[in-house]
């Protein structure tokens, strides 16, 4: 272990789960208790690993929840039904356990709430995780840096945060969040009942004179498109930042 | 479900982890010059398949495999061939 010390590498370390708020009936958030914890920026992740008796160990990243601000580190995952990790993390773990961790890790999806461009956030189900953790360190700053959050679920209950972000939006110090819902719609539902497209970004988004920034997470396909109207918007690709979550095993 | 091999794709902030490991240091920020078409993307932005035995990392411009790593047995295996060139921050 001195030698990885030596090296800069990332040391393992322990969690204690201080706090589990349930989100959605799939999406657990685990809030950590972390001694030795050094610190992050909104964006970046943690490597979660656990170890069977015999030894098997599983390791899967997951996206930081939390401000850099706030004293606990907040993680929010989603139940894979066939997963190895998060059918443990959202469902068996207790108030109290321990929880192996490394981080933080990344550096390029992420931001520091030191630039003034507007900000263009696009979520796809968890994907929004990352995202929350901006939106949640441009409150506890008080950044006046104005933000859209255009968040697409499958239904109203799949939505994770929805009152946080209700009342984030109703605050008044320049954010919005606009919701789309692909699969169900409650009766009377006034927002985007559709999938993401061009026609919504141009919309939800900023002109392109604003010189916006634009962070973009969510599943491949979802990404992928969004990133390519926003091309095809004219905006250059520098300005827009990807991270792609996938089936890889949960 | 049918798992298409386009959901199968992610992207280099999904092996942030395992090269820090190996390069001790941050590497999404890096910029990786293809040793196929010289375009240069961030090290956050290729393309990366977990999927098989291995690591495999394409160039999100011409497909070029950029970089194969294998880890187990306590060693790792690092195959740089496609990248001409990684550019980071000391």
């Amino acid at each position: 272990m001195a030698r990885t010390a030596v090296l800069g590498r990332l040391e393992w370390q322990l969690g204690n789960v201080a706090e589990l708020v349930q989100e959605t009936p799939r999406v657990a958030s685990l809030v950590l208790d972390v001694p030795e914890w050094q610190g992050h920026l909104a964006g970046q992740h943690v490597d979660v690993r656990l170890t069977a008796d015999d030894g098997y160990q599983a390791e899967r990243s997951y996206s930081i929840a939390s401000a850099p601000e706030e004293a606990r580190l907040g993680i929010t995952v989603e139940r894979l039904d066939d997963g190895e990790v998060s059918p443990y993390l959202v469902g068996e773990v207790r108030k109290g356990d321990k929880i192996e961790l490394r981080g933080p890790i990344g550096g390029y999806f992420v931001w520091r709430g030191d630039d003034d461009r507007p900000l263009l956030l696009v979520a796809g189900g968890s994907g929004v995780v990352p995202l929350m953790a901006m939106i949640r360190h441009r409150s506890a700053i008080k950044s006046p840096t104005p933000t859209r959050l255009l968040y697409s679920s499958r239904s109203q209950d799949d939505i994770i945060y929805r009152a946080e972000l209700d009342a984030f939006s109703a605050a008044g110090d320049g954010f919005t969040v606009a919701h789309c819902l692909t699969r169900m719609q409650p009766p009377g539902w006034r927002g985007y009942a559709r999938r993401i497209d061009r026609a919504m970004l141009e919309e939800v988004g900023w002109p392109k004179p604003q010189n916006p920034i634009m962070f973009v997470c969510g599943p491949t396909p979802m990404v992928e498109g969004v990133a390519g109207h926003l091309v095809d918007m004219g905006f250059d690709a520098s300005s827009i930042k990807t991270e792609r979550f996938g089936p890889t095993g949960g | 479900m049918t798992v298409q091999q386009s959901d199968l794709k992610l992207d280099g902030n999904a092996i942030a982890g395992l090269l820090r490991e190996i390069f001790a240091m941050e590497m999404t920020t890096a910029e990786s010059t293809c040793a196929g078409c010289s375009k240069v993307h961030a090290v956050g932005q290729v393309e990366v398949y977990m999927n098989a035995p291995g690591v495999v990392v394409r160039c999100p411009a011409c497909g070029q495999v950029q970089m194969r790593i294998v880890k187990g047995g306590g060693r790792y295996w690092l195959d740089l061939t496609g990248i001409r060139s990684l550019e980071f921050s000391a």
